[in-house]
């Protein structure tokens, strides 16, 4: 390896030496402090090393990774989404009182797996990444160790170690007919005739859509959303999906697989199938974490739309909404994490009712998020969806952009069944329980994050102009 | 330059009195009366000083400003006055001031937040009749729509979460099929032209035809027509009207449903002129039925407020008629028609929102005998039912008069039905003075009359109504100049 690939490497390298750092650390002393602030040392140095990697970009390192704008783009995206997370997960369990180096660590090696994911050009590098953040995921779903996170971690393992296998087997049958892993040399152009060829990717992109959580390949989602602690729902609902959906796009846009008719209609199939079920699902949801799980869904669906708008409409469009509903998300769940107490999580929307007269900020933030998921206007969950519609539009996907109408109008009322909730008059006699503090970090992060939808949504130049620089 | 301002003032105060309003609600409730009243009386003077003033930037342009806003996608960040919009967005305030003055008795809770989403729906209807961006509009538009929700599903009556959500819905659903067909048509054009772009003077030149111009011609009026609200999107109407707040139904009766006529006269029909005319037959019949119908049920309502509700079903029906019929009179005529159902049925439902304060029921069949009672809300009343009937000498009048006499040119048969429901107003309006006002005190009310503050706003009201009906003269040679820019844009 050379400096220069070194250059390239070194947010993913900052990520991998704070997570051993991390382990000595605890080694040594134990401590509450210590692990939280390494992690955030090791994010922002990942995050301060991303220009300093661009300025070689794009660079092959190896024939495994791909370090491009695109790559560090969401390599950023992802290190922010960790460093949120990782906000969250300390005062989160500060409350819980309980010591959690382990839970820094494993955290670390998810953000470097999802990087190294959306860096990959190379199935054993795809593997891998893959792999690292699945083996991290399943301990951190089940972190709690009581009896739904036990389940949801244990559901989430077999489900997920059944569709790796099948992914596997997918990537084996692409080898045996082309010869290579590389996808820069894997064409479908020249293997569509091939059964066992199409076959093969019909089977990578299960495997795929399953860590997508898209339909019908969704059935883990709402249990694993609702037993994994907030924080970590929060980042399998963002990194893990953003880092495999970015590895979509590239796979399938290298491949040029979108120009088969029939990998088109399976991923038109999956987008409209999630939008429809997602959305209907929802409606009928009492359980935030539940809700906000089939509306996960329905967004991944929302987010095809614009990929089989072929390359140049699908990157910077499906690239932004990413970013929208990162944002989103990450506030929605951080509420639910601030708002969590020793003993559990709120989760019914009966424990948020009135939220705005007791925590106006907090029922803020979360409002402001549900407007975003939904698409309402200063908030840039409308810039995204607009981005989105514009993909569908330009490229005349006139049946799924239909079907995004409906559905967005579908998923409007439950987003506003919460929000009724929180605005409802509280009742006079009810005697306030006292008010526990919200921790710092996460009232950082919430107020970070309330800001980044609103002048996202208000002035989308800011964000547009570095993602137009950054299409691979 | 002024145009952002007016705007920048709404959005700021919103937060400022949201702020303010946590420590003193009185200190809310002025600043928004003073800003507003700011606001109107900047309208006011620029309204003066070029009410003589023709032509501006070679058309009918009176103030202009255009700004980048999201260049990578030829968003620009672009308001323009006509003296088309000028009319309506003096509304806007004198409405506003209006909505601000009737909940000062009635919105004890959370006053700094109800004023917020007062200003904010202000500025996203004053930034829907200048917006000439298709995108930004399309951003005002959805701006009405969030504040307008809170206003009825917070400080609204008793159904008010199933109103407001149901509100939300109708609206929020169709106005996608708006964005779908802006965006079909920013893709058509920049096909086309080679520059992709959302400005509505370059998308006015979009070669449509066809089967294709007819679709997005429907995704562009099916968002207005349930604005309007046309029958059948009406559904949503009556309930939002009836369970908002005082302040809330004025806003939604005098201004959320002008945007839905403003959208037609000034997008619909210029951007898609054949199509529009193909379709034309379709809106006259379904304007007769939103006319007749919406009278026929009026009648029958024994809630004040659902009763007034129905009757902008019928007043609206005469705006949709009239912008399809596509001539200066027809125009003329429904702008006029917006802008006094704008004032008499804000004026009604204020009084609707007054009675229910001082006598707990909206149940006409409760009430009666309150003439004697309460003299001065009887003669205001009876002054803008008769207005909202087309009395001669009113601006109601005028504007039903020269819709009529406009559609006559194009079909008159959809003039002539049109015309009963003049009739129907008649009988609708009598009742509602009948009910409430006249015969025998059976409930025993003994309220207090409107007091000075009401007095003065209404008064205000009742000199603008009249004004209106006995001269003018000068609405129109404001509004004629952008009247027949847009007529000749689409002669071509």
């Amino acid at each position: 390896m050379t400096g220069t690939d070194f250059l390239a490497l070194s947010p993913m390298i900052a990520l991998g030496l704070a997570s051993v750092a991390v382990l000595l650390q605890s080694a040594v002393a134990r401590s509450r402090q210590a692990p939280f602030l390494l992690t955030l040392a090791g994010a922002i140095a990942a995050f301060a090393l991303i220009p300093a990697a661009s300025s070689v970009a794009p660079h092959q390192a190896t024939s495994l990774i791909i370090v491009d704008h695109f790559s560090l783009f969401i390599t950023g995206l992802l290190v922010a989404g960790g460093f949120a997370v990782a906000l969250l997960a300390y005062g989160y369990f500060e409350r819980r009182s309980e010591d959690k180096e382990e839970f820094y660590v494993l955290l670390l090696a998810a953000t470097f797996g999802s990087v190294l994911l959306v860096s990959s050009n190379h199935f054993i590098s795809f593997f891998l990444g893959l792999e690292v953040l699945n083996v991290s995921l399943y301990i951190l779903i089940a972190y709690l160790g009581e009896r739904k996170p036990l389940e949801a971690g244990l559901k989430y393992f077999v489900l997920a170690s059944a569709s790796t296998a099948f992914l596997v087997f997918g990537m084996a049958l692409v080898y045996a007919e082309t010869g290579t892993m590389e996808f820069s040399r894997i064409s479908f152009a020249t293997g569509a005739d091939s059964a066992i060829f199409v076959t093969g990717f019909a089977l990578v992109l299960g495997g795929l859509a399953f860590k997508l959580a898209l339909v019908p390949f969704h059935m883990w989602t709402p249990d694993v959303y609702q037993g994994a602690p907030a924080p970590v729902t929060a980042f399998v609902a963002t990194v893990s999906k953003g880092a495999v959906f970015a590895l979509l796009l590239r796979f399938f846009i290298e491949t040029d697989a979108l120009s088969n008719p029939s990998m088109l209609l399976l991923i038109s199939i999956l987008s409209a199938a999630s939008m429809i079920a997602g959305n209907i699902l929802a409606l009928m949801q009492n359980n935030i974490k539940r809700l906000l799980a089939y509306s996960s869904i329905a967004h991944l669906g929302y987010l095809l739309v614009a990929f089989v708008a072929g390359r140049d409409l699908a990157v910077p469009a499906a690239t932004f909404y990413l970013v929208a509903y990162f944002i989103s998300i990450l506030a929605a769940f951080g509420v639910v994490s601030v708002l969590s107490t020793a003993g559990k999580e709120p989760e019914t929307l009966e424990e948020y009712r009135s939220l705005f007269w007791s925590r106006p900020w907090t029922a803020l933030v979360l409002s402001a998020s549900l407007f975003s998921l939904a698409g309402i206007p200063l908030t840039v969950g409308f810039i995204g969806k607009f981005f989105l519609l514009a993909a569908g539009v330009g490229s005349a996907r006139w049946f799924l952009v239909l079907v995004l109408v409906l559905t967005s109008a579908i998923s409007i009322y439950y987003y506003l069944r919460v929000i009724v909730a929180l605005y409802s008059t509280p009742p006079e006699e009810r005697v306030r329980p006292a008010r526990q503090i919200i921790p710092w970090t996460g009232g950082i992060i919430l107020a970070g994050l309330l800001v980044a939808m609103i002048w996202f949504g208000v002035y989308p130049s800011s964000i547009m102009n570095i993602i137009r620089s950054a299409i691979f | 330059m002024i145009l952002v301002i007016l705007i920048a003032v709404l959005f700021a105060g919103g937060f400022l009195v949201w702020g303010v309003g946590r420590r003193s609600p009185l200190g809310a409730r002025w600043i928004s009366l003073l800003l507003l009243s700011f606001n109107l009386a900047v309208t006011a003077v620029f309204w003066v000083q070029n009410h003589d003033r023709t032509s501006f930037f070679g058309g009918a342009w009176l103030a202009d400003i255009s700004w980048d806003w999201i260049p990578s996608l030829g968003i620009r960040f672009h308001l323009a006055l006509d003296g088309f919009s000028l009319p309506l967005v003096a509304l806007t305030f004198l409405l506003g001031i209006m909505a601000v003055v009737c909940s000062w008795n009635e919105i004890r809770e959370r006053v700094g937040f109800f004023h917020f989403n007062l200003l904010f729906v202000l500025a996203g209807v004053t930034g829907v009749f200048v917006a000439l961006d298709l995108f930004l509009f399309y951003f005002f538009w959805e701006v009405m729509l969030v504040p307008m929700y809170f206003l009825i599903g917070i400080w609204g009556h008793e159904r008010r979460n199933y109103a407001a959500m149901k509100f939300f819905i109708f609206t929020q659903a169709a106005s996608l099929f708006l964005l779908i067909a802006i965006l079909a048509l920013y893709f058509i054009n920049g096909r086309y032209s080679g520059l992709y772009t959302f400005e509505y003077f370059s998308l006015l030149q979009t070669p449509v035809a066809g089967p294709t111009a007819m679709l997005l011609m429907l995704g562009f009026f099916i968002s207005f027509a349930v604005k309007l609200p046309m029958v059948p999107f009406h559904t949503w109407l009556p309930d939002a009207h009836t369970e908002a707040p005082t302040a809330g139904s004025v806003i939604l009766a005098g201004l959320l449903l002008k945007t839905g006529g403003y959208g037609i006269i000034r997008f619909v029909i210029p951007l898609f002129p054949e199509a529009a005319k193909e379709f034309a037959p379709v809106a006259f019949a379904l304007a007769v039925v939103g006319i007749i119908y919406g009278a026929v049920i009026a009648f029958s309502q024994t809630d004040l407020k659902r009763l007034v509700a129905y009757t902008s079903i019928s007043h609206l029906g005469f705006v949709l008629m009239g912008a399809f019929a596509w001539n200066e009179m027809a125009l003329q005529g429904s702008l006029m028609q917006m802008l006094c159902h704008g004032i008499s049925t804000g004026a009604l439902f204020m009084l609707a929102g007054s009675l229910q304060e001082r006598i707990h029921t909206r149940d006409t069949s409760r009430m009666g005998g309150l003439w004697s009672v309460m003299p001065r809300m009887g003669g205001v009343a009876m002054l803008f039912v008769m207005a909202s009937l087309g009395l001669p000498g009113l601006g109601n009048f005028i504007g039903e008069f020269l819709v009529l006499m406009g559609v006559f040119q194009t079909s008159p048969v959809t003039s002539i039905l049109g015309t009963a429901g003049l009739i129907f107003a008649t009988i609708y309006s009598l009742a509602i003075i009948q009910r409430a006002f006249h015969g025998e005190n059976s409930g025993r009310w003994h309220p207090g009359d409107l007091t000075v503050r009401e007095m003065s706003i209404l008064g205000v009201m009742i000199v603008v109504i009249i004004w209106l009906g006995l001269y003018p003269q000068p609405v129109f040679g404001t509004v004629l100049p952008a009247l027949q820019q847009l007529i000749a844009s689409t002669a071509g």
